[in-house]
């Protein structure tokens, strides 16, 4: 099928399967950040943004894409460098891996709201897990880069 | 693995009713269920293009298309004005942000999910559903009917005005739910929805006026009895019936004390 998108802000054509995921086609074209985790809708690694709304890539057909604009970390480079450098100084990095997609969540929820409470940033992030860290130090990294927009 | 054959954008509700008669169609809501399931789908019909996606308030009624996402709902602030911040209490348990901005309305109803928040909800109001071929008929209906092939538009929820209280039991936070529950007034009776029982979602009424307008702590332990003795559970990895059977009574008591405007401990 035909398919014709914004990806990260250029337009992007390709013939996909009806049964390709967002998920695949977008690691298919370079964006690796993008990553499988549980496959089934609970762990918020695959996040992206479409059309602005944060989803999860391994749920949504590639073809229901269709004529939208899809955002991953490769495209969120310049607003995410504002405070990765805080979850990094709280060790919230750890291994890593479910990085990118507390990434994009996160840059949602500040888009959506740019003065989160500590309870309204653990409702917004609770999509993403983390088997590394128990998630305080990503609360305190968040809390710390907001803190320091104030000052 | 799923798999799809042909996928089609429906242009009316007409070519999608017609396509989904056949054997191995099926439509698509969120997918956030269909994407695990193993059987082969010969044409997935997406409803997306149709204008289901939107949430109508009038005097009267929410119209809510089949297509609105959790989160829209969760966020609507008519809504959650009605039911005293039910809705957004329900919806804010499951998984995260991002699922519930791909979940649809219709596609938790239509399921009928044992373990469905979105279906205890409005079992709590006075909701109708819209089907395609099957016209608008009550919930508490659409619940016993046997999944077929029509195609559910839209949910109705009538303003009539009263209290709504949600309350869930979760082993961990975002995960499905072992009970839920939401209690509420309205007509002048209480009533209670259950739901993960683990089967769907069912109503009780107080047809005995056990809870008075003013609610006491003994009449609303007295509810949580009533209720538990008409609500048939059962077990599986989740918890046993006879757990569920004693959530029932304690979430149905705490639920109604909040209702009753008093302390309910959660």
């Amino acid at each position: 099928m035909k398919l014709d998108l914004t990806l990260n802000g250029r337009a992007v054509s390709d013939d996909v399967r009806p049964d390709l995921t967002l998920l695949e086609f977008l690691r298919e074209h370079g964006c690796l950040s993008v990553k499988q985790g549980c496959g089934t809708a609970n762990c918020g690694l695959c996040t992206v943004l479409l059309d602005d709304v944060p989803v999860l890539s391994c749920s949504v057909l590639a073809v229901r894409a269709n004529g939208r604009a899809v955002v991953t970390l490769e495209g969120l480079q310049e607003e995410a460098s504002a405070f990765v450098g805080f979850l990094a100084d709280q060790g919230a990095d750890q291994c890593g891996f479910c990085n990118p997609g507390m990434v994009m969540n996160t840059i949602a929820l500040l888009r959506e709201n740019p003065d989160p409470s500590d309870d309204e940033i653990r409702a917004y992030l609770a999509g993403n897990l983390c088997r590394c860290s128990g998630y305080e130090g990503q609360l305190r990294g968040i809390r710390a880069y907001l803190d320091s927009r104030k000052e | 693995m799923m798999t799809i054959r042909d996928y089609v954008m429906a242009e009316s509700l007409e070519q999608a009713f017609a396509l989904n008669q056949k054997k191995g169609s099926r439509i698509l809501g969120g997918m956030l269920w269909l994407r695990l399931s193993s059987t082969p789908i010969t044409t997935a019909i997406d409803l997306g293009a149709l204008g289901l996606d939107t949430i109508e308030e009038t005097e009267d009624a929410f119209s809510i298309g089949a297509m609105a996402r959790l989160r829209q709902l969760e966020q609507h602030p008519g809504l959650n004005a009605y039911t005293q911040g039910a809705v957004k209490d329900a919806l804010g348990s499951i998984v995260g942000v991002q699922f519930r901005n791909l979940a649809t309305v219709g596609g938790s109803i239509f399921g009928r999910f044992g373990f469905s928040d979105v279906l205890t909800v409005f079992l709590s109001m006075d909701t109708e559903v819209e089907l395609y071929q099957g016209g608008v008929l009550p919930l508490t209906d659409f619940i016993r009917q046997k999944r077929d092939r029509d195609i559910l538009t839209r949910l109705i929820v009538y303003k009539k005005p009263g209290r709504f209280v949600y309350r869930s039991m979760r082993a961990a936070s975002t995960d499905f739910p072992v009970l839920t529950c939401a209690v509420s007034r309205w007509d002048g009776v209480f009533r209670a929805a259950i739901g993960a029982r683990p089967m769907a979602a069912v109503r009780v009424e107080d047809e005995t006026g056990i809870l008075p307008e003013a609610v006491t702590e003994e009449a609303a332990a007295a509810f949580g009895e009533y209720v538990a003795a008409r609500v048939k559970t059962a077990g599986n990895l989740r918890g046993s019936a006879a757990y569920r059977t004693h959530l029932v009574k304690v979430l149905t008591t705490r639920a109604a004390l909040a209702l009753g405007g008093m302390h309910d401990e959660t």
